[in-house]
């Protein structure tokens, strides 16, 4: 009895992990998602917790100077007498919400202008997407650096520089997109029926065009999290004594010697922007079958072509666009 | 019967490719005015006051010394005329005059501009190489273990601040292990080679000089290895996906089925074949470069586009400013062009369509 009672209850077990599975998105089942995930995890965990876990202050200048990791500090001491280990969690409360932000902001901005132009189209188009090109036409990190001079060097002016550099990509991404949606049966049909332009953009369109502008969205926190720490290492971002990974290297660089200082704030860095590139990745397998393995033969079915038809497939245009997108830094 | 069809094609073609030039470079010319069009706006809508930057708080009270300052660099003007001048000394090669060193920004960039294109170029000819090698086992072993060793590879690539990076190869090649020389461009005891093209390792050639040669290769390592690194990345991924989509098509079938050996598959049909985007995906690499290389720059003390953008950035030189974003438009534009011109030669079906 008590076995058949554990085969019902294993029975009921895979089921509900067989259909656990199957509402699971199929990135999440990708064993880099999953390292990204935990690796995201871990990050956000020591952000929440830096004020509890941190050993001591990140801005006391109370140990000795250029210590190097020991039994004190496990990651040593800086110049005026900080310990590394804990400006490094206390950097993750910096570096993290403002590249979250900035994507955040980036995101809204560009997909309503890239929505609006692609759905009203005519001159509204024109004028938006001569603004569009007016703003990618100009190499982004020499327009980041200028806003970010111009406005004064402080962090949240080195977002605001991100903002600016950033909307555009989402912009022509969600304009191709709604380009490719409008003509779509059951967005016409609702046009049809009477429902004002803005309903069938926000009820019909918009949630469709969500996904793929999410996925490069996870994408884009990497790239968001290089900029703002590399404005921060050019001085241009985050300002002393703030604890900032960039401005940590930065200061890293002024005693070379000590080879801690830089070691672990670039780890860090780089270990929390690839655990967003291993995420949005994995996402972007998912929507694009040509560049995911397991699909191969769905990918191999769909004509080379369909990614110079502009706005014919939504994905294709998005990854066609991402691919390009991906290189400015 | 094959001799006569080869011939009319070659008549087309000859008729046919000058007309597709024109009209390319028609195109390049209307980009290079949207490009100073867009440099010269988006630099009056900067939101910082450059008069400020330049003069000191001291001196703008003094509303003759402003009022001479805004003459001197025509800023009384309105927009329109501005921008007018602006193409006019354009025309003449005249970029302004730097506010922060009083100096051509024309001369200023054509020094630094080779210093840039030389990195640029040695990090893009690197992970071209590394990049065409690790894309093609990631398409031909797609989904196997191979493939997502590559993925993680080039993703980390893409995820490694390179101002870290260049630090860190710095303290290990340069100092713990001596086997790259310091920063800059040279040697404090050698002198820059005559120039002729503002490339070192060009100019040394023609000069003749294998010490400077040698010298000015050895600096170019490090800053080439860390750049390359991002790049390989980026151009890792996009291969992959070209070489699979050229993959799964019948001609390459048929060279598999009619058992040619594989380098000849790989070499004679599949990269040329996939050698159409993974040009243009170059292009676009080698523009941003350009423009990317600024943290790196500052790291190795080079002299280039982007240590110079960024004193122009933190001084307010918009001059200078404008000419840089000038000058990376200008490049991205020929660039551009000749990726098409190099599509014509790859691919008939271009020329003629």
């Amino acid at each position: 009895m008590s076995t058949s009672a554990s085969r019902v209850s294993r029975a009921a077990e895979a089921r509900v992990s067989r259909r656990s599975r199957r509402r699971l998105p199929a990135a999440w089942r990708s064993p880099l998602a999953v390292i990204g995930l935990v690796i995201a995890a871990v990050w956000f965990l020591a952000a929440i917790l830096a004020p509890w876990i941190a050993p001591y202050d990140p801005l006391a200048q109370s140990l000795p100077r250029l210590t190097p990791p020991g039994e004190a500090s496990i990651m040593g001491t800086d110049a005026l007498g900080r310990d590394v280990f804990s400006r490094l969690l206390h950097g993750a409360r910096v570096t993290i919400p403002l590249a979250g932000m900035l994507v955040a902001c980036a995101m809204v901005l560009g997909t309503v202008i890239g929505a609006v132009a692609g759905y009203v189209g005519g001159w509204v188009d024109e004028v938006l997407g001569r603004l569009t090109d007016l703003f990618m036409a100009f190499p982004t990190v020499i327009l980041a650096m200028v806003i970010a001079a111009s406005l004064g060097p402080s962090l949240y002016n080195a977002v605001l520089a991100g903002i600016v550099v950033t909307w555009p990509m989402y912009a022509r991404v969600t304009r191709s997109l709604v380009l490719s949606l409008r003509s779509q049966n059951y967005v016409i049909a609702s046009r049809l029926l009477g429902y004002s332009p803005w309903r069938s953009l926000g009820t019909d369109i918009l949630p469709n065009m969500l996904g793929p502008v999410l996925v490069l969205a996870s994408l884009e926190v990497g790239t968001a999290i290089l900029l703002l720490t590399g404005l921060s290492f050019l001085g241009l971002g985050a300002q002393p004594p703030t604890a900032e990974w960039g401005s940590m290297i930065s200061g890293a660089m002024q005693n070379i010697d000590s080879w801690w200082l830089g070691v672990f704030p670039g780890l860090a860095i780089l270990t929390v922007v690839m655990a967003f590139n291993f995420i949005g990745d994995s996402l972007r397998d998912v929507l694009d079958p040509l560049s995911s393995a397991e699909r191969q033969g769905a990918g191999a079915a769909a004509p080379p072509a369909s990614a110079q038809d502009e706005g014919a497939d939504p994905v294709s245009a998005l990854t066609s666009e991402i691919s390009e997108q991906e290189a400015p830094r | 019967m094959v001799a006569p069809t080869r011939a009319a094609r070659n008549r087309t073609s000859g008729s046919a490719l000058p007309r597709y030039l024109l009209r390319r470079l028609g195109t390049s010319i209307v980009l290079l005015i949207g490009v100073t069009l867009v440099t010269f706006v988006l630099t009056a809508l900067v939101p910082g006051d450059p008069i400020a930057a330049a003069l000191g708080e001291g001196a703008i009270q003094n509303e003759a010394t402003v009022q001479a300052y805004r003459e001197r660099y025509g800023m009384d003007r309105s927009l329109p005329e501005r921008y007018l001048l602006y193409l006019l000394a354009l025309l003449q090669g005249d970029l302004g005059t730097s506010i922060r060193t009083s100096r051509p920004v024309m001369e200023e960039l054509s020094t630094a501009l080779p210093a840039t294109v030389e990195v640029a170029f040695g990090a893009i000819v690197v992970s071209l190489a590394v990049a065409l090698v690790l894309g093609t086992i990631a398409a031909y072993r797609s989904g196997k273990l191979a493939d997502q060793v590559v993925r993680v590879v080039s993703l980390v690539g893409l995820s490694v601040p390179t101002f870290w990076l260049a630090i860190m190869v710095y303290r290990l090649f340069f100092m713990q292990l001596g086997w790259a020389p310091g920063s800059g461009r040279l040697s404090p005891a050698l002198n820059p080679p005559p120039r002729v093209t503002g490339l070192y390792l060009i100019d040394f050639a023609i000069d003749g000089d294998p010490v400077g040669f040698i010298d000015a290769a050895a600096h170019l390592a490090l800053p080439v290895l860390v750049l390359s690194l991002f790049t390989i990345g980026l151009l890792t991924r996009f291969i992959r996906t070209s070489v699979l989509e050229v993959l799964s098509t019948d001609y390459i079938r048929a060279a598999r089925a009619k058992g040619l050996p594989a380098r000849r598959v790989i070499v004679g049909y599949l990269l040329r074949g996939a050698s159409l985007p993974i040009l243009t995906m170059v292009g676009i690499a080698f523009g941003a470069l350009l423009s990317g290389t600024v943290l790196v720059e500052a790291v190795f003390a080079w002299p280039g586009l982007g240590t110079y953008a960024y004193y122009a950035a933190i001084n307010l030189d918009l001059p200078a400013v404008m000419g840089v974003g000038l000058v990376v438009g200008v490049v991205y534009v020929v660039i551009n062009l000749i990726v098409d011109l190099l599509y014509g030669v790859l691919d008939p079906r271009v020329r003629l369509g």
